[in-house]
């Protein structure tokens, strides 16, 4: 496996050493550097010529010019990184930091958003094949494929944020809104669910009852200025995903992972009181020694409780872990919305990554960074979500065809088993090489989302570069967006050798 | 989660056969390989719409303002400023007259004017100009050295097969925009932007085609009937062109026509950043982005040519899928009349 990994990144090292060769040579001839100084009128027009011609060594050959640029990277493994100076003089290091961090969070949470809800609506297709849903998600990826981003982007601009920030000064809901609502989320469940018409029409009317009372109750409660979930509502959902967790993977009566299911959404009870101090007003490192927590914790008592179960039980345990940790973290991010809305009382922006000038408690910041996030991740893993559900559903319908599945289905195993244990995984194999492919073109799709939304981001970097055919920050761009694609690529080529044994070399 | 019990799986092969049967009973008549391809694409209604509705699209982009010098119907110019009528509102109208509409009315500025008073309408029509240019080219060199390049890869394996896979990783390491925006900008310093933008397009987006007809062709070398044909005496790119080609053309056509979608949507996206076609030129991708801050004003400027890009594009999309139906019968969605059964017993 080693050997596997040492391979993969000494070619993956090459091939971004000569993408780097050949952007390098593509940028520095892509335009005229000094092309606003010929057209200038300024007197001293030949003096500045000249200056940017020596700042920039614009009178070295190429290669003279990319190997400086090559020896600064070269000083990173010192960490002493000299990515060279922008047009304008300005450090690209410097630069770097802020754009790297707001960019790479951009695109790694649409890949993950777009990755797990793309999956499961390509499962639930290729499950319900030829069915009104699989039709409609058909029309709709299709849909999303065609869409130019930038035009989405100013359409969700302007219906999205600026409808929810009108709404949001007077949260309520008029009768036939609420009617309106009712009925589209009866129609969406019964799609999803499916069943016998009679079984449609009982989703509908449960959904679309439920919807009718919760929203006039939480308008009441005024739930949308102060949002909460509460102890309760921790509790009933944890139990909640337990339930389901065991019911899907091995089924209800199986104590030997419904156990370990249970024991953690009681130590979750527990943990809820006992973080509630500590969790007010957090740090970076607190959060992420709990959610290791909420892993180790549930994966432990999963293996010396489950038995010969232990495998599942584990699995079913860290889900539960997970979500019951993180409806906690969203009870006290709920906690702060008020204070929140007082700072910001238009709370989805459109322009920019942060608010300037903005002090808050750390949840505050935590909710400020994450409107600012919402437009473009939303954007972006629509875009991929189109592609990953698409290939999902191929990759499960050609599984759902091999004679492994015949043979687990006529030795009598339920649906249930059939499809997430045999189906499902192998089915996943081929999307761990897309993921690969994806995230370079969600980069891509992020200069675009940046510019519409007006991101200080690695996008802009890279545009502005480009536009003033200045190699630097283009290819500061490249070097991130390029490390983080190669690691992505292999870390799905690991996943890839893991998932399919076959394949290790 | 409710699962329903399929029952088995009717292979989907002999279910295609059957339906091919079908077709060629009508007639009488046994059909070719072509025309049941042929049957099967007409009988897909939503690639029949979209093949229609990008003619339409296409003609009208053509006919209205004219190409190369040579005159269309429409009297306006996309480069003719003039005065600004009734806030530049659009004058075409769909409405009846019994609604309180004027009836289909196409008026003196159908789709409105900018802010300089330029047709709007003819601005439109020369940015979808454009993109159906671009599509074309695009589609056509990507198809050519995608085919050519997977099918030699393919063919000798060893260095070729390996300097090929190498050039496909390169478009990990650098996203196609990226790539692509570069050399649209180079390519802004030639004269005629469209067409040299669409061929460099056409240069970087070949790697995906030629991955699959490379796939492909491994598995077809090994097949009795070229080995035959070597042993005959044919000649490598006899063996290339004359035998493995034609048998890939299905993955070749329908990517072909992924690959059009994915341009057309590259080039209005490189418009937009910048770096594709530039001003006074129109593109429907740089219309988008002089006037999205015109929404709440006026928003026609902003809905027209989004519209078309997104009509265009789903047309090409619908067309693709169509057409790998029609090829590939296997993937097809053609248990139609199945599926009808089962949505009424359900």
């Amino acid at each position: 496996m080693l050997r596997f990994i040492l391979r993969r990144l000494g070619a993956s090292i090459g091939i971004l050493f000569a993408a780097s060769l050949l952007l390098y040579v593509l940028v520095i001839n892509s335009g005229d550097p000094l092309a606003e100084l010929r057209e200038s009128n300024a007197e001293n027009r030949e003096n500045l010529m000249q200056r940017r011609i020596e700042f920039m060594n614009l009178d070295m050959p190429w290669y003279q010019r990319y190997w400086t640029w090559l020896v600064g990277v070269g000083k990173c493994f010192a960490l002493q990184c000299d990515l060279g100076t922008s047009r304008q003089g300005v450090e690209v290091s410097a630069l770097l930091g802020l754009a790297a961090s707001s960019t790479l969070r951009l695109v790694l949470l649409a890949t993950v958003l777009a990755a797990i809800l793309g999956i499961a609506i390509g499962v639930l297709t290729a499950v319900r094949q030829y069915s009104g849903l699989d039709y409609g998600v058909t029309f709709l990826t299709f849909m999303f494929f065609s869409l130019p981003v930038f035009w989405a982007a100013v359409l969700l601009k302007e219906y999205l944020a600026i409808g929810y920030n009108d709404w949001m000064e007077d949260p309520a809901f008029s009768v036939p809104q609420i009617a309106a609502i009712a009925v589209l989320v009866g129609f969406l469940m019964q799609v999803f669910l499916g069943g016998t018409p009679r079984r449609r029409i009982a989703t509908f009317a449960v959904a679309a009852a439920f919807v009718a009372i919760v929203i006039p109750y939480l308008t009441w409660l005024n739930f949308f200025r102060f949002p909460q979930l509460g102890f309760g509502g921790v509790l009933v959902l944890g139990l909640g995903v337990a339930l389901s967790g065991t019911a899907m993977s091995v089924g209800l009566r199986n104590t030997k992972v419904l156990y370990p299911a249970l024991a953690t959404v009681a130590l979750g009870a527990i943990v809820y009181f006992a973080s509630f101090g500590l969790l007010e007003n957090p740090n970076w490192f607190v959060l992420a020694i709990g959610a290791v927590l909420a892993v180790v914790i549930p994966a432990l008592l999963g293996k010396y409780l489950g038995g010969h179960l232990a495998v599942p039980a584990m699995g079913v345990g860290i889900a539960t872990g997970i979500v019951m940790a993180g409806l906690t973290t969203l009870d006290h991010i709920f906690r702060a919305w008020p204070g929140f809305l007082a700072l910001k009382p238009r709370p989805i922006a459109t322009i920019g990554s942060q608010t300037p000038n903005f002090v808050g408690t750390f949840w505050e910041d935590f909710l400020d960074k994450g409107t600012q996030l919402l437009l473009p991740t939303i954007l972006l893993a629509i875009i991929s979500l189109a592609s990953y559900s698409r290939y999902t559903r191929s990759s499960m319908l050609e599984v759902g065809q091999q004679d492994y599945i015949r043979t687990a289905r006529s030795k009598g195993l339920s649906e249930r088993t059939v499809i997430f244990r045999h189906a499902f995984r192998n089915a996943m194999i081929p999307i761990a090489t897309i993921a690969a492919f994806d995230f370079a073109g969600l980069i891509g799709g992020a200069v675009i989302t940046e510019s519409v939304f007006g991101w200080k981001g690695m996008g802009e970097l890279f545009r502005t570069g480009l536009m003033q055919v200045d190699p630097a920050p283009v290819m500061a761009f490249f070097l991130v967006t390029g490390t983080a694609a190669v690691l992505f690529n292999m870390l799905a080529d690991i996943f890839y050798a893991i998932l399919d044994p076959r394949i290790r070399v | 989660m409710t699962i329903e019990k399929e029952p088995t799986e009717v292979p989907a092969v002999l279910l295609a056969e059957a339906e091919d049967a079908a077709l060629a009973r009508k007639d009488s008549v046994s059909l070719s390989q072509g025309q049941l391809v042929r049957r099967r694409f007409v009988a897909h209604r939503a690639a029949m719409i979209s093949t229609v509705a990008l003619a339409f699209i296409a003609v009208m982009a053509f006919s209205s303002i004219g190409y190369a010098g040579i005159p269309g119907w429409w009297d306006k110019d996309y480069t003719m400023a003039g005065s600004v009528i009734d806030g530049g509102r659009p004058t075409f109208s769909l409405l009846p007259t019994w609604l309180g509409g004027t009836g289909l009315a196409w008026g003196e500025h159908p789709f409105g004017q900018d802010s300089t008073g330029k047709d709007y309408f003819a601005l439109v029509m020369r940015g979808t100009q454009q993109s159906i240019i671009i599509a074309v080219i695009v589609g056509i060199v990507a198809t050519v050295i995608g085919a050519v390049v997977g099918a030699v890869a393919g063919y000798y394996r060893g260095w070729v097969d390996a300097v090929l896979m190498r050039m496909t990783d390169l478009f990990i390491v650098i996203p196609l925009l990226v790539l692509a925006a570069v050399l649209g900008q180079i390519a802004s310093r030639t004269g005629n932007t469209t067409v040299v933008l669409a061929l460099v397009l056409g240069l970087v987006t070949w790697t995906g085609l030629a991955r699959l007809v490379r796939g492909e062709v491994l598995s077809l070398r090994e097949r009795e009937y070229v080995a035959a044909a070597q042993s005959m005496g044919a000649k490598t790119s006899r063996v290339i062109l004359k035998h493995l080609l034609p048998n890939t053309i299905g993955v070749i056509v329908v990517n072909a026509t992924f690959a059009i979608a994915g341009a057309i949507l590259l080039e209005t996206s490189l418009s937009y950043l910048g770096f594709g076609v530039k001003a006074p030129d129109s593109s429907l991708g740089l219309l988008i982005s002089q006037y999205q801050n015109a929404f709440t004003n006026r928003p026609w400027l902003f809905w027209w040519p989004g519209m078309i890009i997104l009509a265009i594009a789903l047309s090409v999309n619908f067309l693709g899928d169509g057409l790998r139906d029609a090829f590939d019968p296997r993937q097809t969605r053609k248990a139609r009349r199945r599926s009808k059964k089962e949505e009424v017993s359900e």
